[in-house]
């Protein structure tokens, strides 16, 4: 078929500059196209800032330092809840969700026979897709109440380490908390930090890991030497890139989170407020003022992220090798 | 084989039924524990299991095999505990969706809006947030497959030096865009600078950003798996490159592109964050995406699932789970497309 497509070209010097001009426009299209990318992000920036500038500036308060979010009614509002809130959860989340995606991916690459493996691919891609409604729908009627008796054994046993206080005895109740946005995280998470780990243990050299059974090391003993070490940088990567994912996840939060504004250490009270889902959660009731203010909380969520995935990516590159899953 | 074991080139190993009893013994423990101490409850039985198993194994192997093989198995109980403890969720999320979805996901469901239901009523279903969804989806797939597929081709063919690094690294960088930044921007730029207000189309552009790099990302590995034998062939026919790109490169990679594309539409179908921003909701069917507020079945789900009416929290189950079946055909869909994919087979 497109040997006679081919045919049909005119040998000659006329298709020559035709095709050379075709050429050139071609790779015009495509560079222009290249170009869009650039003036995309440009453009989301500059916008964002633009349309945060009025609200920054009836703001009656400071925006980094102030709890409170009223932007329509008081005129007072800041993100210092918001941004404790959001780097809270994650961090949390990605603590529970790392050793488990590390342990799943060792599995898949090191342990699973090579058909279990494929299928475990398939499942973990699969559940990357499953939509966050569906896991903030989860997490309201089927984690939450589910999660209470953990959370007054965490704070009857380990109330004395800050982190898991619970000064008002309500942590024993049914509650919306950060622990309970930690953990939604935390599962939404773990496909996709699994999946990039995955790839990146596959990377590690099968030479040197023959090499080192060869020489009597027990499976565990190959791993320790042959692929972590390694893979190091590359893991590193895959838990910026997931971080970057908790960070800005909306929807699931938003249905599973207190809604306060505070700066406690204690996660396991009600409570607990991220920038994403205080857009998700004001953003049906606000004013034009209160528009503004949600896209000033966004222009600083946008950095965060931004700055997350540079450093991840930047961290991959230099480790010398591309994981580009497509997770 | 005594010879070998003489000689002590061969380990001592634990039996399967050395293995078996360890288990066992852990299990046992477990109960003994249970009904004895005040300790009780399905799930801190299950932990303490776990826990007095991995070390009863490890113990057991210790005194046979030695350290380092008893290290070697508690890793492999690690690595296993850890795929447990991931499945586990998963697996309930699928299946307490579809438990509860089931409820009412009936024809009537698929093929009513929420007109006119109230608070108190049984009835509505997700017709206009289905139709709404598929048209913001299709619309911007519109933009972003030939948008994606241009860059892909930008960057593998015709991208040199600094700007297609640039373009190739900023494309990582958007992946990484939350989805409700992408959502703001488009607030921020067609519906509060231009004055259009909400529509399907506003959320088409907003789904747009996020499904951009991941078209991109996957047109990007199937190109580069195409092989250079038949860009070369062409070359020596006298087949301009912008020829041979469009008329061989791109249709050898067509099938692995397609794939990418229904991954990528699987992605955007459900994320609610940029949509609750961009389409206003509309709770009527309202086919024209272009002007007024329109509904979405991710939207929808939300705004059931945030409401204090158990018939509205139902009617987020049922939402949810006919989000997980989109979801879950296209991807089985692209799935079996990859076995016909000769260029993805290695």
């Amino acid at each position: 078929m497109t040997v006679g497509a081919l045919a049909g070209a005119d040998p000659g010097t006329l298709s020559d500059r035709r095709s050379r001009r075709g050429d050139a426009a071609f790779a015009g299209i495509t560079r222009a196209a290249g170009l869009v990318v650039f003036a995309l992000l440009g453009a989301i920036a500059v916008f964002l800032v633009v349309k945060a500038i009025p609200a920054l500036r009836h703001d009656k308060s400071s925006f980094w330092t102030t709890k409170i979010w009223d932007p329509d009614v008081s005129g007072r509002f800041g993100i210092a809840a918001l941004v404790f809130g959001t780097l809270l959860s994650s961090v949390l989340a990605l603590a529970m969700a790392v050793p488990v995606s590390l342990g799943v991916a060792l599995y898949v690459t090191e342990y699973a026979p090579r058909r279990i493996s494929r299928l475990l691919g398939y499942l973990t891609d699969l559940l990357a897709a499953v939509p966050s409604v569906v896991y903030g729908l989860f997490g309201l009627f089927f984690l939450l109440p589910r999660l209470v008796g953990l959370q007054s054994w965490l704070a009857a046993r380990l109330g004395w380490i800050p982190l898991f206080a619970d000064p008002s005895g309500q942590a024993r109740e049914y509650s919306k908390s950060i622990f309970g946005a930690a953990v939604i995280l935390a599962i939404m998470v773990l496909p996709i930090v699994s999946a990039i780990t995955r790839e990146v243990l596959r990377q590690a050299d099968p030479a040197i890991k023959e090499a080192a059974l060869a020489l009597g090391a027990t499976r565990w003993e190959m791993i320790r030497t042959a692929v972590l070490p390694p893979s190091r940088p590359g893991i590193v990567g895959a838990v910026m890139l997931g971080l970057g994912r908790t960070l800005g996840e909306t929807i699931a939060v938003a249905l599973v989170i207190g809604n306060t504004f505070s700066t406690s250490w204690h996660i396991l009270p009600p409570g607990g407020a991220t920038i994403a889902a205080n857009i998700a959660n004001f953003f049906g009731e606000a004013g034009a003022l209160g528009r503004s203010a949600l896209i000033a909380s966004g222009l600083v969520l946008f950095a965060i992220t931004l700055l997350v995935n540079f450093l991840a990516r930047y961290v991959i590159l230099r480790s010398g090798r591309e994981e580009r899953s497509t997770v | 084989m005594s010879g070998a074991s003489a000689l002590g080139l061969q380990r001592r190993r634990l039996s399967r039924w050395g293995l078996l009893l360890a288990i066992v013994a852990g299990v046992a423990v477990t109960a003994g524990l249970f009904s004895v101490t005040p300790l009780q409850g399905r799930a801190d039985f299950l932990v303490v299991a776990v826990v007095l198993v991995l070390a009863a194994v490890t113990a057991a192997s210790w005194s046979v095999e030695g350290g380092r093989a008893a290290r070697n198995r508690l890793a492999t109980g690690l690595a296993l505990l850890a795929l447990a403890l991931a499945l586990l969720p998963l697996a309930f999320v699928l299946g307490y969706t579809t438990l509860r979805g089931l409820h009412r996901f009936t024809g009537g469901f698929l093929t009513h809006s929420m007109a006119g239901v109230g608070p108190l009523s049984t009835g509505g279903g997700v017709y206009h947030a289905i139709i709404g969804t598929l048209e913001q989806v299709t619309l911007s797939s519109l933009i972003a497959v030939p948008l994606g597929l241009l860059v892909a081709v930008y960057v593998t063919e015709y991208g040199r030096g600094v700007t297609a690094t640039a373009v190739r690294f900023l494309i990582d960088v958007m992946t990484g865009i939350p989805s409700i930044v992408a959502g703001l921007f488009i607030l921020a730029f067609y519906i509060i600078a231009l004055h259009r207000g909400f529509s399907g189309f506003a959320g088409a552009l907003a789904l747009t950003i996020l499904e951009l790099p991941i078209i991109v990302r996957a047109s990007e590995e199937m190109i580069k798996l195409v092989p250079a034998g038949l860009r070369e062939a062409a070359y020596a026919l006298g087949v301009p490159k912008w020829r041979t790109i469009v008329r061989i490169v791109l249709p050898t990679a067509s099938t692995g592109i397609t794939t990418g594309v229904m991954l990528a539409v699987a992605r955007v179908i459900g994320e609610t964050a940029p949509v609750l921003l961009t389409v206003g909701d509309n709770s009527f069917i309202h086919t024209n995406p272009f002007a007024g507020a329109q509904g979405s079945l991710p939207l929808f789900v939300f705004q059931q699932a945030g409401s204090s009416s158990n018939f509205d929290v139902q009617r987020a189950w049922a939402g949810a789970l006919t989000l997980i079946l989109l979801v879950v055909v296209l991807y089985v869909a692209a799935r079996l497309l990859t076995r016909r994919n000769t260029l993805a087979q290695r």
